[in-house]
């Protein structure tokens, strides 16, 4: 397992450095900035769906809706951060519990 | 609390004293996810040694959820780790936003890619003021880092006690808080627009395609309506 596991926090690392790295003039384009403001909100976006929505390939509604449902009640009251993330995961537990 | 943005009266010390409250509150909360991705770990039959290594080096929770995930359910390692690759290509393109208000070198480059995550980008993104972004950017991947590795070596070592974190709802945390970090984006219609075609994309095309895939369809999105905006603003 340790070949897969330096292997992959290399590449990471990479990933990351590289995106820091790009030349100036390719970051002063105004596209490229308007794509960098947009790229964070669409990928938080998916994967608030897919890791709400999704097992593995397969589309599902479990426990998981009620806790997303209660985190989005919480937002919308401007709850603190830790009363959305301890509110959506008691809400999916107490779900789970009694079904 | 995250979803505040401070007001134009904010003075800059009570503007400091808010980032860094809300680097604390986002450090703790992914250091309690932090835990069950110790557990998890440890159930897929990873070392605790490389489950601390993964955390402190690798350091982007979907990508090592990504990693013991598709392991841990029998998965060949290459694909864990082709899908740990997928989902951190995300990294690279917050950087495209990152670099510009970092204006980084050298040495703190190399410090501040490894804290390039979707906590410290969203903390560094969402505020206008430049100063304050670029604390809540260090203040974020500092805390996450320390509290994400503490999670983890707990974790791991406790992983009978949390050897399921769905009974406790670990699994809905993360995209709650994503939901919270993306929340105070979606005012402008646009942004809204992109946000909602790129989770729909997401969800449409989970049944067909690999793990990791689908986020990566969803940043196709945001660069499609970045060019379309482009052009039209001439």
């Amino acid at each position: 397992m340790w070949p897969a596991v330096l292997v992959a926090c290399g590449g990471c690392y990479i990933l990351k450095l590289a995106g820091m790295s790009l030349p100036e003039r390719v970051l002063a384009d105004r596209r490229v900035r308007r794509i960098g403001t947009l790229l964070p909100v669409a990928l938080l976006s998916a994967l608030v769906a897919t890791q709400t929505f999704a097992t593995g390939q397969d589309l599902t509604l479990d426990a998981r809706a009620a806790g997303l449902a209660v985190a989005a009640a919480a937002v919308l009251l401007r709850a603190p951060f830790l009363v959305v993330v301890v509110g959506a995961a008691g809400a999916t537990a107490l779900v789970r519990a009694v079904s | 609390m995250v979803p505040d943005v401070p007001e134009q009266r904010d003075t800059w010390p009570a503007v400091r004293a808010a980032v860094v409250r809300d680097a604390a509150a986002i450090g703790i909360a992914t250091g309690a996810y932090a835990l069950s991705f110790g557990a998890i770990a440890q159930a897929a039959g990873f070392s605790v040694a490389q489950t601390c290594v993964l955390s402190l080096a690798m350091f982007t929770g979907a990508s090592q959820f990504a990693l013991v995930g598709v392991v841990g359910t029998g998965g060949a390692a290459s694909a864990g780790v082709a899908t740990a690759l997928l989902l951190g290509t995300r990294n690279a393109l917050y950087g495209v936003r990152l670099a510009p208000l970092l204006r980084v070198r050298g040495l703190a480059r190399l410090g501040a890619a490894h804290l390039v995550i979707d906590e410290s980008t969203a903390m560094a993104t969402a505020r206008d003021d430049a100063r304050a972004g670029r604390l809540g950017f260090w203040a974020t991947g500092l805390a996450v880092f320390v509290c994400w590795n503490l999670g983890t070596v707990v974790g791991a070592a406790g992983a009978s006690v949390l050897a399921d974190p769905r009974s406790l709802g670990l699994d809905a945390a993360a995209p709650a808080a994503f939901l919270a970090l993306v929340a105070p984006r979606l005012h402008h219609r646009e942004t809204a627009t992109v946000a909602a075609v790129a989770a729909a994309v997401a969800l449409a095309s989970t049944p067909f395609t690999a793990a990791g895939v689908p986020v990566l369809l969803a940043a196709a999105v945001a660069i499609a309506a970045g060019l379309r905006r482009g052009d039209r603003a001439g």
